[in-house]
């Protein structure tokens, strides 16, 4: 996005990127899901498929946030409202794992 | 680069603005999102957490149709472009444009319900129920409760276009068009989740 057009939205009282940015986003999404399910099919990517899963979620989760959600230009109060519980919910998610998967260890002594 | 005067302004002309300049609605509606991500993180746990425990069939590997779910998520995807160009054209007051892509968010979330009807129905003709084993259990409660939402932002959407047909929707209620955004973008990203977590680990 150029400056002038970023300026255009800030005159007209839209806080947000433009069209064309909002297009690249898309694309770029679309070529993600392609490149993951891809990913899923070769057998080779086997070994590695699970941290190249959650990286790939991962950036399509940040794009749609930063651009579609406007955290990008959006006040940072916004993104702390957001992030906070986010990093909350992620904590309890492995938190849980770790219990689960602790506890049976235990159990079963492996 | 920030936007916080222009906020500032926008919020204050509304009379929604907080001590801290920001548009109350907006603030509370951000609030919200962070609670519903409290609430799928825990359904993403428990799914996680019985991952691989079911004692009967079917289990995940048998029955997951990745092709479909490949296009449910292409569909999600281009519902959230669809959202944010009904948003920036409502913003500039080109309400044509902001009729034609509000409608057309609401019908790809049609489709998406379209396509987990017809993948619920197919799983209980296979044999996989609510109570089946853990699998149906945790992935049924996870999915069901995306859908659940789904089929309110399609609701939400289609109110907002009714409104917009009717003239009562423009550039001044623009924060409406962006908070029902803020939810269909959200409903996204969970399921950009879901479609990794569920459909794609197995």
């Amino acid at each position: 996005m150029s400056g002038q057009e970023e300026r255009g939205n800030v005159e007209s009282g839209q806080a947000h990127a433009t069209t064309g940015t909002y297009l690249r986003v898309a694309a770029i999404l679309v070529i993600i899901t392609f490149i993951e399910v891809g990913v899923f099919y070769v057998p080779a990517f086997q070994p590695a498929l699970v941290p190249v899963l959650l990286f790939l979620s991962a950036v399509k989760f940040t794009l749609v946030v930063l651009f579609y959600m406007h955290l990008k230009f959006d006040n940072r109060f916004f993104s702390f409202l957001f992030g906070g519980p986010l990093l909350l919910a992620m904590a309890v998610v492995i938190s849980l794992l770790f219990l689960f998967y602790g506890a049976l260890r235990l159990r079963t002594g492996t | 680069m920030r936007y916080d005067t222009d906020t500032h302004a926008i919020a204050v002309a509304h009379g929604h603005a907080t001590f801290m300049g920001l548009d109350s609605r907006k603030m509370a509606f951000w609030a919200f999102i962070g609670s519903e991500c409290l609430l799928f993180g825990s359904l993403i746990s428990t799914y996680l957490v019985y991952k691989g425990r079911s004692l009967v069939g079917p289990y995940p590997h048998e029955i997951l149709n990745i092709p479909f779910t490949s296009f449910s998520t292409f569909d999600l995807l281009m519902s959230s472009l669809a959202m944010v160009l009904a948003l920036a054209a409502v913003q500039r007051g080109d309400m044509r444009r902001g009729k034609l892509w509000l409608f057309v968010t609401a019908l790809l979330g049609l489709v998406f319900l379209g396509g987990q009807y017809w993948e619920f129905s197919h799983f209980v003709r296979e044999g996989l129920g609510l109570t089946t084993n853990l699998f149906g259990s945790t992935f049924y409660v996870l999915t069901g409760t995306h859908g659940a939402h789904v089929t309110v932002g399609v609701i939400w959407l289609l109110t907002l276009w009714v409104q917009a047909l009717r003239g009562k929707l423009g550039p001044a209620n623009a924060m409406t068009v962006e908070i029902t955004g803020l939810y269909w973008h959200f409903v996204d990203v969970v399921w950009i989740v879901i479609f990794t977590v569920v459909y794609l680990i197995q």
